[in-house]
């Protein structure tokens, strides 16, 4: 195939996914009698420097997210659990930090350690089940996620501090805290440093990937695993490695956050992020720079959703619609795709194998 | 998902088997009964086995047990719904606009039919497409909790009662009683008797203010069981679920069985959503099934994939939801005592099988909750929102061998790959 058809085709399962989820989000409005003009205006608005930052915040963290969740799927482990992986290390990194037993800088590493063994640990759990038990990771991590949920409740209550309404771990020190980034002058809102983690995690990852030997066990276990066993590869071990690197990553989620703007955890941390960054993966193709264009896009639909309530009177759930009716149409046009270009491939062979021998029995020769 | 491996029932039993099979569920439900009480009257936390508590805990069994039943009817015909939170979510919002214009019938109707929508797109992504399975449950979850926020948004906003993120209060369904047998039953259940009472309160329970959508629930269960292991088109469906190659080449419509198990699977979880916004509490709230689906997908998977199995599970979680409202602190701390039995009755049973090790190690286990029921007096809360699922994340690390899904269940099925 040339490289013109097969760009093409690439791009063609993403580019269909948009048109088919901005035909449904402007159908549903319609039907709901809301402006659609004024939902498009919003939403193709450019947006402001403090709304730049903002979805480059988001899509640091939902990137961190997606690619927890994506070092799972390239050996088709499914980690749900990022979700309760990310608060529980949260939880865990704001009570380090807060008794700031490390002077300065070493509380914020010592806390990002202890954040990433967290997570590591609670996946952990679930690639062991995987590996020795045969328990599925799908229910394993969904039960998991439900028992971080308790054990974060209890532990609040335990270890935490009262702040005024709200229960939250001590504040992280002065030191501890980590300084903002200015991009835009004119901008109230900055660039939290640790969303720079984002960037040392996505080159790791394609590192991981492409050039490492671990990376191509991975991906060999993940495209078949009867074939990774029969080359040597140990998938049960590969499993549980799998799982404690993913939940590492997803410990780091909460982070950028925690250490320049809330500075403790508690009632205000966000929750959700494990399931976006699922999507973010999956619409990303579980590729390092796939996943930093799937964050992008959810961070800047996210964003534009806060607007659409102030300047459209809409209600910003239709942009949760719309990604999720992307995440639906792309994987399931990737999957048109890949079988539009298996048969086109088996056509093209078909054609060699014709060319390529002097066909004596074939049945009718076209008179040309 | 591969849950087990290779196990040791065999898809088709006999009928000497189904017998035998049957007369030990009976009888593991009677013996823990009997633990319960023995528990109750011990431990003195009469709530434990109170007509109050059976009732709180039937309401909150229901639901999960519909998103179980509408995971089992997907995943016998081989599709994994892990979208049932997203359909449960649609069948809150359906029934919250139908029951509040149209009545309570239509409350049903309606959730039913917004559940089976999400049963369809799950149906149409994964039976027509090839996607997978649990990716397109992950998208029709974010895609329904988008849709409930939206038009909850749009139908109750300006209603007297509702907002944006509830609706106004719903008619309250048909409730049964039967009041010549529910006040002897009450009478016997205040005498505080071994066994005698805690029976009385489970025929109060059946006999006093039980709502017929529950009745309808139950009902449901039972109709499953029939629909897929008493009649061709249900040999036919699970078949689908085993082997769809097999199926197909008996002329099995395979694509036609596995959507009509996803869109029913859809409708049951719709309709467990119906149940919480209808019978649980008075109305749909946003967020309402709190992952629900999944607690009912992870009962199904603890129930071995059939429904009388799928409905202890969620009785598990429905009781340990309810305890906490019933004199919590109580009622909980004299749960360590039941594990605590449970685990002796372990060790005995592994002694009898001589299976020592085993035994040993239940009966320490059985120790330290002894211990911990005696030297505490009472309990964190969190903890029992914990324990059902730390039980079935045991009962699938531990039993994980007997138990067995079927053969084919997860796999993308291509029409024609039988070769």
């Amino acid at each position: 195939m040339s490289l013109v058809r097969r760009a093409a085709m690439g791009l063609a399962a993403p580019v269909l996914a948009f048109l088919v989820a901005g035909v449904v989000a402007s159908v549903v409005l319609l039907i709901s009698g809301d402006d659609v003009g004024a939902f498009w205006d919003v939403m193709f608005s450019m947006p402001k420097h403090r709304n730049i930052v903002s979805i480059l915040n988001t899509s640091a963290v939902l990137y961190l997210s997606g690619v927890a969740a994506a070092i799972g799927f390239r050996m088709n482990l499914f980690n749900i659990g990022v979700e309760g992986q990310y608060q529980l290390a949260g939880l865990a990194a704001g009570a380090f930090a807060g008794e700031a037993w490390l002077p300065g800088p070493f509380n914020t590493v010592g806390a990002i350690v202890v954040a990433m063994i967290t997570g590591a640990l609670w996946a952990g759990i679930a690639g062991i089940l995987r590996a020795t038990r045969g328990v599925s990771e799908v229910i394993s991590t969904i039960m998991l996620n439900a028992i971080a949920g308790s054990l974060i409740a209890y532990c609040i209550l335990q270890i935490g501090v009262d702040t005024g309404n709200a229960r939250n771990t001590k504040q992280i020190p002065e030191g501890a805290r980590v300084g903002t980034i200015e991009v835009f002058g004119d901008s109230p809102t900055q660039l939290f440093g640790l969303s720079l983690l984002a960037i040392v995690v996505g080159i790791a990852f394609w590192v991981l990937l492409n050039r490492t030997r671990f990376g191509f066990d991975l991906r060999a276990s993940g495209a078949s695993e009867t074939a990774a066993v029969a080359s040597g590869v140990n998938v049960k071990r590969m499993v549980v490695i799998a799982m404690l690197m993913s939940g590492a990553v997803a410990g780091l989620v909460g982070l950028p956050v925690m250490f320049s703007d809330s500075f403790s955890y508690g009632s205000s941390f966000q929750t959700g992020l494990g399931f976006t960054g699922i999507a973010v993966a999956l619409l990303g193709r579980n590729n390092p720079v796939g996943i930093a264009f799937g964050a992008l896009v959810f961070a800047f639909l996210t964003e534009q959703a806060t607007l659409l309530n102030i300047l459209a009177g809409i209600s910003p759930d239709i942009v949760k619609v719309t990604q999720g009716v992307i995440l639906m149409a792309v994987v399931i046009a990737y999957e048109v795709v890949r079988r539009y270009r298996v048969r086109l491939e088996q056509a093209s062979v078909a054609e060699r194998l014709a060319e390529s021998r002097p066909a004596p029995e074939q049945p009718k020769e076209p008179a040309t | 998902m591969s849950v087990a491996p290779e196990t040791a029932s065999a898809p088709i039993e006999t009928p000497e088997e189904y017998h035998h099979r049957r007369n030990r569920v009976l009888l593991y439900i009677f013996a823990g009964f009997v633990l319960l009480s023995a528990v109750r009257v011990v431990s003195g936390a009469e709530q434990l086995t109170s007509s109050g508590t059976l009732a709180v805990t039937l309401t909150a069994t229901m639901p999960i047990a519909m998103a179980g039943l509408g995971g089992l009817w997907a995943e016998r015909a081989g599709i994994v719904n892990i979208g049932l939170e997203g359909m449960m979510i649609m069948g809150t919002i359906g029934a919250g606009y139908f029951a509040f214009h149209y009545g309570v019938v239509a409350g049903v109707l309606g959730a039913a039919l917004f559940g089976l929508l999400g049963g369809a797109l799950h149906a149409l992504a994964t039976v027509v497409f090839g996607v997978d399975h649990i990716v397109s449950g992950v998208a029709v979850n974010i895609i329904a909790l988008g849709v409930s926020g939206f038009l909850a948004e749009a139908w109750f906003s300006g209603l007297e009662g509702g907002g944006p993120t509830q609706s106004p209060p719903l008619p309250e369904p048909f409730k049964i009683n039967i009041p010549f047998i529910s006040e002897p039953a009450n009478a016997l259940e205040e005498k505080h008797w071994f066994l005698i009472s805690d029976l009385a309160s489970v025929v109060e329970m059946f006999t006093k203010d039980l709502s017929s959508l529950v009745v309808l629930g139950l009902l449901l269960i039972v109709g499953t069981w029939w629909a897929l292991w008493r009649t061709t088109f249900g040999l036919r469906l699970r078949s689908c679920g085993e082997s769809p190659a097999a199926a197909e080449s008996l002329g099995v419509n395979v694509y036609r069985y596995k959507f009509i198990a996803v869109l029913v699977s859809g409708a049951l979880a719709g309709f467990g959503g119906a149940l919480l916004a209808m019978v649980s509490s008075s109305g749909f709230q946003v967020g309402q099934t709190n992952g629900r689906g999944y607690i009912g997908l992870a009962a199904m998977i603890f129930g071995n994939w059939r429904p009388t199995g799928m409905f202890m599970g969620s009785a598990l979680f429905g009781f340990t939801q309810a305890l906490p409202f019933r004199e919590g602190t109580v009622s909980v701390h004299a749960l360590l005592l039941l594990v605590a039995a449970i685990l002796f009755a372990v060790a005995l049973v592994q002694l009898l099988r001589r299976r020592r090790a085993h035994a040993l190690g239940a009966l320490v286990f059985g120790l330290v909750f002894l211990g911990w029921y005696l030297t505490t007096e009472i309990i964190a809360r969190e903890f029992t929102t914990m324990a059902p699922y730390i039980a079935v994340l045991l009962v699938l690390a531990f039993a994980s061998q007997r138990l067995r899904m079927p053969a084919a269940d997860g796999q993308v099925y291509r029409k024609g790959s039988a070769g």
